[in-house]
């Protein structure tokens, strides 16, 4: 096991060498820079920019000092945007605000989800079934961008119970709305797998075999049938927990919650080379990290896999 | 004396003590009842750039400078200038000095007093290249002398033309005569900023813990991406009259929501979404405004070398600008208060009547009828043009009404094409269109921030139009003390050769509560200024 990550390290470095290699070229290769505006600078004032700003250089040359000043002094720069702040505070503010709505929402999507999926399954063709099947359905179909708002209607402006945005120091009222906007579609996802797999394992021979020797249903479920069952839910859930804690474009925008999911998205819009360049970076590291993770889990739920 | 009467005595000195207390719950001027919270929370459609006066560049950034710093003069809610710093100026005969008189009783944050000398600091901090600023050019604007030579590195920064004669004293000295030269001083860029605290913390100057501000209110909180906090200065000269305790501006991406918001009662100003204006205004007329911008939205021709030959007619081009029915975009597909145009400045500029441009007096009618007159007279039947928008609903709509008017009355097949921002100005900026969407807002309420724009030289003017005439007529404007002739014949001649087709002014929608008053409505330019706002009790 030791093995795998040591090795799984090794391939990072040059994983992320190459993302930011990559990212460079294609953020330079899109139309317009960061300093071009309606009202175009005289080209005097956007040299000066450009000089301050070091991407007055050639390419090579600017993504090597990038380099250099991530790995030495780990300052990933300024936003060419916003010029109160840094990549680095920009960054500070906004990952703790992603992870913590994200895992949130990830527990939500795996603690509603896994427990309605096996409940529908073990008690197919029942209430308890349709209104899974129900709720999945419907959870699926609706997108956050259309959640989001009807959530803010509902709680802030006709109930009056929950602030309809803001971050404020991640003080839980405001947590809500955001974790049930983004855990909503993958909860009905967790439902649906988790129902069908376990539907399929209570039907398998091992199953027959246990009931008949007339182990208790409840014995037959928790010990013989779940583990097995879980295997496609969790693989499913790696890359879902990846997306998730990477944060969301629309609950930053929706919720103003502040995330790295809006710079993600906005700095693109603002050729904020640095900025994207920044979370890029991040987004991909943590990406690679949570992967491993995911990989080790495997290995302790399925017996069949070893490192 | 009894003990009751002791007591008695004592409750009516008190009574009387706090009079003059109670009396500051009601406005000192109209005597309305004040309301006990004086907070204000209004919404913001993006993060600020910077509360750096010098470095700020967008329109809330600005808003913020205009609470924490105060320049030589302010606007009232007219829009006219009236003190800041600065409590008078003088000018010589020509105009090409000015010299400004400060009030002696302006202090910084921590008690220092506002010189003189902060602008000179603050105007050479903006002019040098070191700095970067994106309004650098606003010194040239401004005609200062050796602008251009110091933001070019050739010239030391203290060779700008500003001088702090003592204290008080502000000394200006332009490079050409310009009348309106105090209305420049009203920018966000010309603040005045503490040249200590800008060296003692470097970029960091402006985070709450090291700012030191000269205007009405202080940075307290700056949560970016969420909430920027500001409350009152206590040493802010004018503070014994400012009466709103607490402005913060929240970050809302999203129009719809942060109506949803205003509505449940988060905010006490927001902007009202694109259509929705006249819904509201049924809904809530005491809380909708509408109000004329100094802005106007326009098509541009692409008239370079290389650009479509067909668009190089001028018929075709008056063609196009007349089959277009303005009221129909106005009145059904922005519904929002916006007014037609037919001249690019917009009525709402100062010092400025909108002249009567021939095609702008005959009814939609004629103009459609000369406009297939000219069609034919140039030859161009089953023309094709390309009209490039950048990417957004609003613009989406106007885009697909001009094309059906275009198509019905001319013929013309239009194909539309859609680009993210920075590509559609990167379209634009190259001439790799044939007709593009324009917007513009003036940066001062003078018409020359608009003519300035079809300008031969004017690094602005995307449609590439060159006139002698226009060029000497804004030249010789810029000098004079009565230009609107010259803005008349500019106005005329483009309206002839129409290199670009004016299709509307804009109008500011806003949604804001009937407890906030004074907002500055009849103020074209929308520089508000806390102080000056107030909120009643409900």
């Amino acid at each position: 096991m030791l093995n795998l990550i040591l090795r799984r390290f090794a391939i990072a470095i040059p994983t992320l060498l190459t993302l930011t290699i990559i990212t460079y070229l294609l953020m330079h290769s899109a139309p317009g820079g960061p300093f071009t505006s309606e009202r175009p600078l005289p080209p005097q004032v956007l040299a000066n920019i450009e000089a301050k700003y070091g991407i007055d250089q050639p390419l090579y040359k600017q993504m090597w000092n990038y380099i250099v000043g991530v790995v030495t002094q780990f300052d990933f720069g300024p936003s060419f945007k916003y010029k109160d702040q840094t990549v680095n505070e920009i960054i500070a503010r906004g990952l703790p605000v992603t992870l913590t709505y994200g895992v949130l929402s990830f527990l939500a999507a795996v603690l509603v989800g896994i427990p309605l999926g096996i409940f529908a399954a073990i008690r197919q063709n029942t209430a308890v079934d349709y209104f899974a099947n129900a709720f999945a359905i419907v959870a699926q179909v609706l997108p956050n961008f259309v959640l989001g708002p009807l959530l803010i209607l509902f709680f802030t402006l006709w109930l009056g119970w929950l602030p309809g945005g803001g971050w404020n120091g991640g003080y839980w009222p405001h947590l809500i709305m955001p974790v049930i906007a983004l855990s909503t579609s993958y909860m009905a996802s967790v439902t649906r797998i988790m129902r069908s797999s376990m539907l399929e394992v209570l039907r398998s021979n091992y199953i027959r075999t246990a009931r008949a020797k007339g182990i208790p249903e409840h014995i037959v479920i928790i010990r013989h049938a779940l583990r097995p069952a879980m295997l496609p839910v969790i693989s499913y859930l790696g890359p879902v927990f990846v997306g998730m804690i990477t944060g969301s474009f629309i609950v930053d925008s929706v919720f103003s919650t502040g995330g790295l999911g809006y710079y993600f998205v906005n700095a693109a819009f603002n050729r904020d080379y640095a900025v994207m360049l920044g979370v890029t970076l991040l987004l991909g590291a943590l990406t690679i990290f949570f992967n491993l993770l995911v990989d080790l889990l495997y290995g302790v739920i399925d017996p069949q896999i070893r490192y | 004396m009894n003990p009751t009467m002791k007591a008695a005595l004592f409750a009516s000195a008190v009574a009387f003590a706090s009079g003059p207390l109670l009396a500051a719950g009601t406005h000192p001027v109209t005597g309305e009842a004040l309301a006990d919270e004086q907070v204000f929370t209004y919404r913001v459609l993006d993060e600020h750039t910077s509360v750096d006066p010098q470095l700020v560049e967008d329109v809330s950034g600005s808003e913020i400078v205009r609470d924490l710093f105060e320049g030589l003069y302010n606007q009232d809610a007219q829009g006219n200038l009236v003190p800041g710093v600065a409590l008078s100026h003088t000018t010589n005969d020509d105009k090409t000095v000015y010299t400004f008189t400060l009030r002696d009783n302006a202090k910084w944050s921590d008690g220092k007093a506002v010189t003189a000398g902060d602008f000179v600091y603050a105007w050479r901090r903006l002019a040098d290249p070191n700095t970067a600023s994106a309004y650098q050019w606003y010194m040239e604007v401004m005609g200062i002398k050796n602008a251009g030579p110091v933001m070019a590195g050739e010239m030391d920064p203290s060779e700008l033309g500003v001088k702090a004669i003592d204290d008080t004293t502000l000394e200006v000295t332009l490079e050409n005569s310009l009348p309106y030269f105090a209305l420049t001083t009203t920018h966000t860029s010309t603040f005045p900023s503490p040249s200590w605290a800008v060296e003692a913390h470097g970029a960091d100057w402006i985070k709450p813990e090291n700012i030191v501000v000269n205007g009405a209110y202080t940075l307290t909180e700056h949560v970016p991406n969420e909430r920027l906090v500001r409350e009152r200065n206590p040493m802010y000269w004018d503070n014994a009259d400012t009466i709103l305790e607490k402005v913060v501006a929240l970050v809302i991406n999203d129009d719809s929501v942060a109506l949803t918001r205003y509505m449940a009662g988060e905010l006490d100003r927001t902007e009202i979404p694109s259509g929705q204006y006249p819904q509201l205004k049924e809904s809530h007329p005491d809380e909708t405004v509408v109000f004329p911008r100094l802005c106007s939205y326009y098509y541009m021709f692409n008239l370079r070398d290389d650009g479509p030959e067909a668009l190089k007619d001028k018929r075709v081009r008056q063609a196009l600008s007349y089959a277009i029915d303005r009221d129909i975009i106005v009145d059904n597909v922005l519904q929002g208060g916006q007014t037609a145009a037919y001249t690019f400045t917009p009525g709402a500029t100062a010092n400025f009547t909108v002249p009567a441009v021939d095609y702008s007096t005959m009814s939609q009618a004629d103009r459609d009828a000369k406009a297939m007159e000219l069609m034919a007279e140039a030859g161009a039947d089953n023309l094709d043009v390309t009209l490039v928008y950048n990417t957004s609903e609003g613009h989406k709509k106007i885009a697909i009404a001009v094309s059906q008017m275009w198509k019905q009355k001319l013929g013309v097949n239009v194909t539309l094409e859609n680009q993210e921002w920075k590509t559609f100005l990167d379209t634009r900026g190259q001439g790799t269109y044939e007709v593009a969407r324009g917007g513009w807002c003036g940066d001062y309420n003078e018409a020359s921030t608009f003519l300035d724009l079809v300008q031969s030289g004017s690094g602005y003017n995307d449609s590439k139009y060159a006139s002698e005439q226009v060029d000497a007529l804004l030249a010789a404007a810029k000098t004079s003390d009565n230009p609107q002739p010259n803005y008349t014949r500019v106005e005329e001649i483009i309206a002839d050769d129409m290199p670009i087709i004016p299709i509307y002014h804009y109008a500011g929608n806003y949604m804001i509560k009937p407890d906030l008053k004074e907002w500055p409505i009849q103020n074209v330019e929308q520089n508000w200024y806390s102080k000056d706002l107030y909120k009643v009790a409900k």
